[in-house]
């Protein structure tokens, strides 16, 4: 029973760990530019469609279709931003909504186009698959590697952010637009290249997540509620606030699905609600 | 928040003369809209092989008007209207499946569920900010999904609610199969509560949730409570859209899981920035236009009609804000622009 629990838990952590991976980019685009976003599971579909078409028509080895997944999704995002979605910052919430959904259907519409309505199968190297033992308990290897990744990904960002002048022109560009560009920080690149990076880790996320999530051409629909949520729950701008709020649901919904099948997501949403009435900006709020 | 701005940047004089000269509400009705309403009832006499079609129309457009209200007038983002339309289908629904067959009690019974739980949502709703209020009617939305999913005892499931039995309108006139009845029944149905909403609108109550929605924090200077204002706009645009869900559910005798989905949300949403927000007639012209469409394209081809209402929203939100309607108010502003200086 404990074993059990704690095997849920972990799955709950690892699960957790990939919707924060995909959700950290869509944080910072809401807490920097305003700006809702909820095509941005179209940018971790794209991620997954890159790692799988490299995976099985190239045969490029699984750990170095991940950082192509990433470049792809970071160079459209970098494209997207610079041609349409700069021009919506100043736009209302409404505006921004029907946008990212229009870029939605979009997307969903050609990966169907592309790749046929179906589900992408993956297939992971051999030291990937089966279990190994952790600290006397028997988990996913996969499980351990996304957990591996994520950290890895999550320790690198927060060097970025707190260590290095392009984080310092971040956090500035985050708390006050205006105050930035007057001290000379090229705000309107830095929020491509946050765009960029946002997108990009999102697609790593994507082609990571094929074997966890799925891959089919409705994924960003289907999963947009999760990283919507991810981002709401835990306060955007942050990247304590969503890795927080994403592993409490990771860990909710696995648990939920798992001792709870029959009310099956229905956990997950009335978490948010409550969520969200208790704490209507966020877990964790960026202080200005 | 415009208001603010177009206010301090451009002199007072200027601002004044783009405005209307200050009136009483006015709700008389143009020539133009009793053309618009005859158009339906032309469409019954022209195309009386499309009787389930144009009703389908109507019924989306006055649930596309209750989301008019709220997002339109009152500038509450929603995603998930959805939930309203589908718990007054399932309750007009369930009543005729357990025997309660009269149509009327039954449309009036899905308005009265949907607005108490419209009532209940509005209390969540105004509490957060734009973000917050989209994962709040999300999530509502996607809770009665899900519920209405797992409680298939009840509702049937991914199968839908079938086996209504509903009886005679008024007694009288039975369902028939091509639509007559129907058609004339969601008609009436439609007129009716717009008339209703188009004098709210233009109601003193109406005016109040436009300026809630062009400058919150004027309001409460002007001694309105703007949270009990958004309740009850909320609660009522809940109530139009449990009437549309039960008169759909009556005219088709059916009730499917995707009437509470996030997909109809989106499409409604959809709709009414097609045709124009905040104008009520917006939301029909949208509702007719999108419900054509996608009868003709996604006959051709579905995947091809979920890429173009993608471009088309994209487009509308680059290029042509106002929709349809503000498009054609843009062209009368140009084909007569001597009327803004009448003092």
């Amino acid at each position: 029973m404990l074993a059990n629990f704690a095997g849920v838990l972990f799955d709950g952590i690892a699960y957790g760990s990939l919707l924060f991976l995909i959700s950290v980019g869509l944080s910072v685009t809401m807490g920097m530019m305003n700006f809702i976003n909820l095509a941005h599971g179209a940018f971790a579909m794209l991620g997954g469609y890159v790692s799988v078409s490299l995976l099985s028509r190239f045969g490029v080895p699984f750990l170095a279709s991940l950082p192509l997944a990433f470049i792809a999704s970071a160079l459209v995002g970098l494209v997207l931003e610079r041609v349409l979605y700069r021009r919506l910052y100043k736009a209302s919430h409404l505006d921004q909504v029907l946008f990212s959904i229009g870029l939605t259907f979009m997307a969903v519409a050609g990966a169907t186009y592309f790749y046929g309505p179906t589900q992408q199968p993956v297939v992971l190297p051999d030291w990937l698959r089966g279990q190994v033992s952790l600290l006397g308990l028997d988990v996913g290897a996969y499980r351990v590697f996304l957990i591996g990744v994520v950290v890895l990904v999550t320790v690198a960002l927060g060097l970025l952010i707190e260590r290095t002048r392009f984080g310092a022109q971040i956090r500035a560009s985050v708390d006050n637009q205006t105050a930035a560009a007057g001290l000379g920080i090229n705000v309107s690149l830095v929020f491509s290249l946050t765009f960029a990076l946002g997108s990009g880790l999102a697609g790593l996320g994507g082609g990571l997540g094929i074997d966890v999530l799925g891959l089919d051409p409705t994924f960003p629909v289907k999963y947009m509620v999760y990283f919507l949520l991810v981002v709401a729950v835990g306060g955007a701008g942050t990247i304590k606030g969503p890795l927080l709020a994403a592993i409490i649901l990771g860990v909710f919904d696995v648990a939920g699905k798992y001792y709870v099948p029959e009310v099956g997501a229905f956990v997950i949403y009335a978490l948010m609600v409550v969520l969200l009435i208790l704490f209507p900006m966020g877990l964790m709020r960026r202080k200005a | 928040m415009n208001a603010f701005t177009e206010t301090e940047t451009q002199p007072v004089a200027k601002v004044a003369a783009m405005l209307p000269a200050p009136k009483l509400p006015n709700d008389r009705w143009q020539p133009l809209e009793i053309v618009f309403w005859l158009l339906p009832i032309a469409a019954y006499f022209a195309f009386p092989g499309y009787l389930v079609l144009i009703s389908q129309i109507m019924i989306v457009g006055l649930f596309a008007v209750s989301l008019d209200l709220i997002l339109g007038y009152a500038g509450i983002v929603s995603l998930g209207h959805a939930a309203f339309f589908g718990l007054g289908a399932y309750t007009a629904g369930l009543l005729s499946v357990h025997g309660w067959g009269e149509p009327l009690s039954g449309l009036l019974a899905g308005g009265v569920v949907a607005g108490i739980a419209g009532l209940l949502t509005a209390f969540l709703v105004v509490r957060g900010q734009d973000l917050t209020r989209l994962m709040v009617t999300l999530g509502i939305c996607l809770m009665l999904f899900e519920a209405a999913n797992k409680a298939a005892f009840i509702t049937g499931g991914v199968d839908g609610l079938s086996g209504m039995m509903v009886g005679k309108l008024f007694g009288t006139f039975e369902f028939d199969l091509n639509g007559n009845v129907a058609f004339w029944y969601s008609f009436a149905v439609l007129f009716i509560v717009f008339a209703v909403m188009r004098r709210v609108v233009k109601s003193p109550f109406g005016l109040s949730l436009i300026g809630i929605r062009e400058g919150v924090r004027r309001m409460p200077s002007l001694g309105v409570n703007v949270n009990r204002r958004l309740v009850g706009v909320f609660t009522l645009g809940a109530v139009v859209a449990g009437l549309a869900g039960a008169l759909l559910a009556q005219t088709t005798q059916f009730v499917g899981l995707d009437s509470l989905g996030f997909p109809r949300s989106a499409e409604l949403v959809i709709m009414l920035v097609l045709g124009g927000t905040g104008r009520l007639y917006g939301a029909l012209v949208g509702a007719a236009v999108f419900m054509l469409a996608q009868d003709y394209i996604a006959g051709l081809n579905p995947t091809y009609w979920q890429f173009y209402i993608g471009l088309l929203l994209v487009l509308i939100v680059l290029f042509a804000r106002g929709g349809i309607l503000g498009g054609l108010e843009r062209l009368l502003q140009l084909v007569k622009p001597q009327r803004k200086e009448q003092p």
